[in-house]
């Protein structure tokens, strides 16, 4: 499902962000990627995400070379995968509705494929009676969770979360995890990069820890590993 | 490119959403544009009837070549062969003395009746009337009549000729520089409008781009929203044309008559200038967004 070969990132500033990383990731797993601030993490999701190119090695995401991806095709590629964010990245003047449908409007749905997909994702992320509300109106955690609700509306092969609780009290922070957790099971493949030692010690999950742009770490039911 | 039917109307739809949100700064383009297409239209009108005018009097040009009382009925015929043998005469006519004095007669109307007098012994001479293929060879051509036989005098209108020609290039010089300045002043406010547009929507961009909408995609509002600009922009200056060519017209074509004076029907040039106004803004709308899209948005 992710492969990546020997990947080298090098920023114009002259920072190296990933220094020489190789990892495989399965169809249905469920990984945390953990490390220091600045060790890499976000680059590592970027990569994934086509954001940004690999200075050298081989991406390949679900059987696409990401390093020979043309540039007009990487829309395309995106429909494939899911992203959730730390600061939900919401548009305020939208309604919880909208702004799930929205990912379905730009990628030209039709009006009654969208109603009944964005009302079933609702749904399963509990906010099916908060449809009109607008994002304001919400907690953080029913923020959150109309987040993931829009990154799984069109059914990604793969979810992309970076630090999705980072934002959330403990309390609301293991809600959102079972949303996770139930997207895991039916299926879809996990990508999680989090700060919580809490989190990651107690639903237990292949760990990868990156540090100074290289894998220290990769267990399958792995720890933390870093006091804080 | 195949767009469906709601991408489009949702274009549309964000496009005019962005309007109003731009408010001041939408009127400001609107009125830039607004200006532009009245001064380009009024240049326009004025370019081409000029240029009309121009024709007609190039076209009634020609050449009074005098032939040699002298010139027996072989050299008159030999000249007027000599004449149409040169390159770039389009026609030469002959016109016999009689029938300049009875044109002569005429132009004085009544008065005219007092040449009968001088009917028996013509003083006038028979003429060529002569055209060139190019109105512009005129001067050539008759330099080039004035040297063969039984040629008495050639004359041919130089001065308005010259003045015509002039005063047109330099009109159209003028007036050219002036357009061209005004039309980009008009997409330079629309591509800022847009880039407000672009500016304010710039977290709604980001969230397109991670959701997988195409860059056309994305594109789409802003090119519309400056298409509206320009379209918008064109309403009053085809109001204009289309009332004030027509009193304009009407006016005109009375107080001024010369024979050579003749301007452009109201229909079809009132309808086409507003065409080619329309076009114009749509054209400056779209390239003010393009400029603003290639410079802020990046993609």
């Amino acid at each position: 499902m992710i492969t990546m070969k020997d990947v080298y990132k090098a920023y114009p500033n002259g920072v190296t962000a990933l220094n020489g990383i190789s990892v495989q990731i399965d169809e249905g797993e469920f990984v945390y990627i953990v490390g220091p601030s600045g060790a890499g993490k976000s680059t590592f999701v970027k990569l994934i995400l086509r954001e940004t190119k690999a200075t050298s090695g081989q991406i390949v995401v679900q059987s696409k070379d990401l390093t020979k991806l043309k540039e007009r095709k990487v829309p395309y590629f995106r429909r494939n995968i899911g992203v959730v964010f730390q600061d939900f990245k919401l548009l305020p003047q939208l309604t919880v509705f909208e702004n799930v449908a929205f990912a379905l409007e730009v990628i030209e749905e039709s009006k009654t494929v969208i109603r009944s997909r964005v009302m079933n994702v609702l749904e399963m992320v509990g906010l099916k009676n908060k449809a009109r509300f607008l994002p304001n109106e919400l907690s953080g955690g029913e923020q959150q969770r109309v987040t993931i609700a829009r990154a799984i509306v069109n059914q990604p092969k793969i979810v992309i979360a970076d630090e999705p609780t980072g934002n959330l009290d403990p309390e609301t922070s293991w809600g959102i995890m079972r949303i996770f957790e139930e997207i895991n099971a039916r299926g879809t493949t996990v990508l999680m990069a989090t700060h919580s030692k809490e989190i990651v010690n107690t639903i237990k999950k292949r760990v990868i820890a990156i540090e100074d742009g290289l894998i220290v770490r990769d267990e399958a039911r792995g720890d933390y590993g870093y006091e804080i | 490119m195949d767009m469906k039917f709601s991408t489009i109307s949702r274009h549309i739809k964000e496009g005019v959403k962005n309007l109003f949100r731009n408010g001041w700064m939408s009127i400001a383009s609107l009125a830039a544009v607004t200006t532009t297409l009245i001064l380009v239209a009024a240049f326009l009108a004025i370019m081409l009837n000029l240029n009309q005018m121009a024709n007609k009097i190039e076209e009634d040009v020609q050449i009074n070549v005098f032939i040699d009382q002298t010139a027996d009925d072989v050299g008159i015929e030999k000249l007027g062969k000599d004449i149409k043998a040169l390159d770039k005469v389009k026609t030469a006519k002959f016109s016999s003395k009689d029938e300049m004095l009875k044109s002569l007669m005429d132009s004085f109307g009544d008065e005219g009746k007092s040449f009968d007098l001088i009917k028996q012994d013509n003083p006038l001479n028979h003429e060529y009337k002569v055209k060139a293929k190019d109105p512009k060879d005129t001067p050539k051509i008759a330099k080039q009549i004035e040297k063969l036989d039984n040629v008495q005098e050639v004359n041919y209108q130089e001065d308005t000729i010259k003045r015509v020609f002039e005063f047109n290039k330099y009109a159209r010089t003028v007036g050219l520089v002036l357009i061209i300045g005004l039309v980009f002043t008009a997409m330079f406010l629309i591509s800022n409008t847009i880039k407000l547009t672009i500016m304010a929507r710039s977290r709604e961009i980001g969230i397109m781009k991670l959701v997988g909408a195409t860059n056309s995609f994305i594109r789409g509002p802003f090119l519309m929203e400056g298409f509206l600009l320009g379209v918008l922009g064109s309403v009053i200056p085809i109001a204009l044309i289309l009332t004030g060519y027509y009193y304009l017209f009407d006016k005109l074509k009375d107080q001024i008559k010369f024979d050579f004076v003749d301007i452009l029907p109201y229909n079809p040039f009132a309808w086409q200038l507003s065409l080619i106004v329309l076009v114009l803004g749509g054209l400056i709308g779209v390239f003010g967004s393009v400029m603003s899209i290639r410079k802020f948005l990046k993609i």
